[in-house]
């Protein structure tokens, strides 16, 4: 068995690091990223916009 | 920009900058930088260099290279006149650090099929230093060329130099995206596999019982600040020449926080694999775990083998492919990063196309490599190389990068303003304090001990003329060329903003 002391930093360090890491990502997914000009089919490239 | 590829979207960008980021350090220099200093409390400095360093010039970088979409000596051009030469000096930076770190990348190559058949039998020492890279031990630099590192090495650079030719989307990004996750899953299964060692517990122990004492000494926050500036790729090109790839509108601090928090997370996996195997080691051996415990070449390549002859068997050589395979990933993503930044550097001053710069300056690269260090001196000139182009190089130019951008050319706020601009998490009066202040009081410390340290003690056993060349001498011809460059002048319409072309575009 691990020791107390180390058990704790390890539970400590994963989840300060690796919880930072999720918030980043879910922080990331809620903030797409804006087209750059009109894209309809989300090719990367620009569609005609429709003329109405 | 000449025939220049952007990246797709932030993903391929996230990957491509993981990759760059994880590299050789975070698998064999930051578990025993964590465990010499403090255990378990190291995590408290490391943390706090991340977040006051470390994510701030990473968020410096991209700005740079995102706002004036260039190279790196194109961007800090485009920033302040005088401050091209600072590009220039981080491009011979990534010059010198390529051809060598190539090498390493070589050896773990052939580490992979050592490890399926022990070569070294039992004295892992003796066979990476005599047998394997035939090392005289001499402080010259010789054409003694040694076949087994030679073609393996020559491999490096052929692949590397393919990645380039295909472009930043169809070659960088492309391989991170496959690269990266397959690391993921080697280092997993490297974690499943120590964990499970006999002796891994006393190994864990060592690395993550906190030493509280360690955190009123000095040199551990050094430690710490050292660890996190040359673990995350910045300050030396990468990052600006890599942001210039992205389209206008890209969340740049949201993506760099998540960059470098898989840098991180990358190196406390590797900590626990690696110090599970030591655990294990140092009870096969009988030996108290500080006897064992090591970094650099000596964990890589003389612990590992030991750790893999222990275990014995297909477990012995599956455990060592896996190690030896991670390090080649990781070393292949950073190195192409590496070499970018020269030739984008050399695309955007010359206007030569891509193929061109592949070929001529790709190709200069990969032969002087060739040239210098797979030889019988090869791992001398390598260690002194390393030594100065990190701690002089790296470090110098990340003093003076921070320097400039918030004291010299005051711009701080523009930069900031650019980032909120396109991106979610938004920076202000902290993040310009950190880059202002704590920055250069830290970088500047740690810059200034190691000349103290390498001017009164010079380094090691090498011999003071052999320093004086390699050492001193080539960082300084650095800063030289690096002026020299900037003075060239740069090819009509070079320095105006041109539509970056759509991927494929050529």
């Amino acid at each position: 068995m691990m020791d107390t002391g180390a058990l704790i930093m390890m539970v400590v360090t994963l989840l300060l690091i690796w919880g930072g890491l999720v918030a980043a990502l879910l922080h990331l997914r809620g903030h797409p990223d804006e087209p750059e000009a009109y894209d309809i089919d989300g090719d990367g490239r620009p569609d005609s916009p429709p003329s109405t | 920009m000449s025939e220049r590829q952007q990246f797709k979207g932030r993903r391929a960008f996230i990957f491509a900058a993981i990759g760059s980021a994880v590299g050789l350090g975070n698998i064999w220099r930051f578990p025993y930088v964590a465990y010499e200093g403090g255990g378990g409390a190291f995590i408290i400095p490391y943390l706090v260099a991340l977040l006051t360093a470390g994510i701030p010039i990473l968020f410096m970088d991209y700005a740079i290279g995102h706002k004036y979409r260039g190279s790196a000596p194109k961007s800090w051009r485009l920033l302040g006149r005088p401050a091209e030469a600072i590009g220039w000096w981080q491009v011979g930076i990534s010059f010198v650090i390529a051809v060598y770190y190539a090498v390493v990348i070589a050896w773990a190559i052939r580490y992979v099929g050592f490890s399926a058949t022990e070569e070294w039998g039992d004295d892992p020492e003796g066979f990476f230093g005599r047998t394997f890279l035939q090392q005289s031990g001499e402080f010259a630099v010789g054409i003694e060329w040694v076949p087994g590192v030679l073609i393996p090495l020559a491999a490096v650079w052929l692949f590397a130099l393919l990645v380039h030719r295909a472009g930043m989307q169809n070659g960088i990004a492309r391989i991170a995206q496959v690269f990266i996750p397959l690391l993921v899953v080697i280092f997993i299964a490297l974690v499943i596999q120590a964990v499970r060692l006999p002796g891994a517990i006393e190994g864990l122990n060592a690395f993550f019982t906190p030493n509280w004492a360690a955190l009123g000494d000095a040199e551990v926050w050094i430690a710490a600040y050292g660890q996190i500036f040359f673990s995350l790729s910045i300050a030396f090109g990468i990052m600006i020449t890599y942001a210039a790839h992205l389209k206008r509108k890209t969340n740049l601090t949201g993506s760099g926080l998540v960059v470098a928090f898989s840098n991180s997370g990358f190196e406390i996996l590797a900590g626990i694999a690696v110090f599970s195997a030591l655990g294990f080691l140092a009870q096969s051996q009988g030996v108290a775990i500080a006897e064992v415990a090591t970094s650099g070449p000596g964990l890589a390549f003389v612990a590992f083998p030991s750790i893999i002859s222990s275990i014995g068997g297909g477990l012995g050589a599956v455990f060592g492919v896996l190690f030896f395979a991670a390090l080649v990933l990781a070393g292949i993503t950073s190195l192409v990063s590496i070499v970018e930044v020269v030739l984008t550097a050399v695309e955007d001053k010359t206007g030569i196309s891509r193929t061109t710069s592949v070929v001529a300056v790709g190709g200069g690269m990969a032969v002087i490599s060739l040239l210098l260090f797979p030889t019988t001196t090869g791992l001398n000139l390598l260690d002194v190389v390393d030594q100065w182009a990190n701690n002089f190089g790296i470090v110098g130019a990340g003093l003076v990068s921070v320097i400039t951008v918030a004291w010299g050319l005051r711009r701080l706020r523009s930069l900031g303003d650019h980032l909120n601009e396109i991106s979610s998490f938004r920076v202000g009066a902290p993040w310009r304090v950190m880059l202002g202040v704590v920055s250069p009081i830290v970088i500047g410390v740690m810059f200034i001990q190691w000349l103290i340290t390498r001017i009164t003690e010079g380094y090691g056993d090498v011999p003071a003329g052999y320093v004086n060349i390699y050492g001193w001498g080539l960082a300084l011809l650095l800063i030289a060329l690096a002026v020299v460059l900037s003075l060239i002048p740069w090819r009509s319409g070079a320095l105006h903003d041109e539509p970056v072309r759509a991927k494929g575009d050529r």
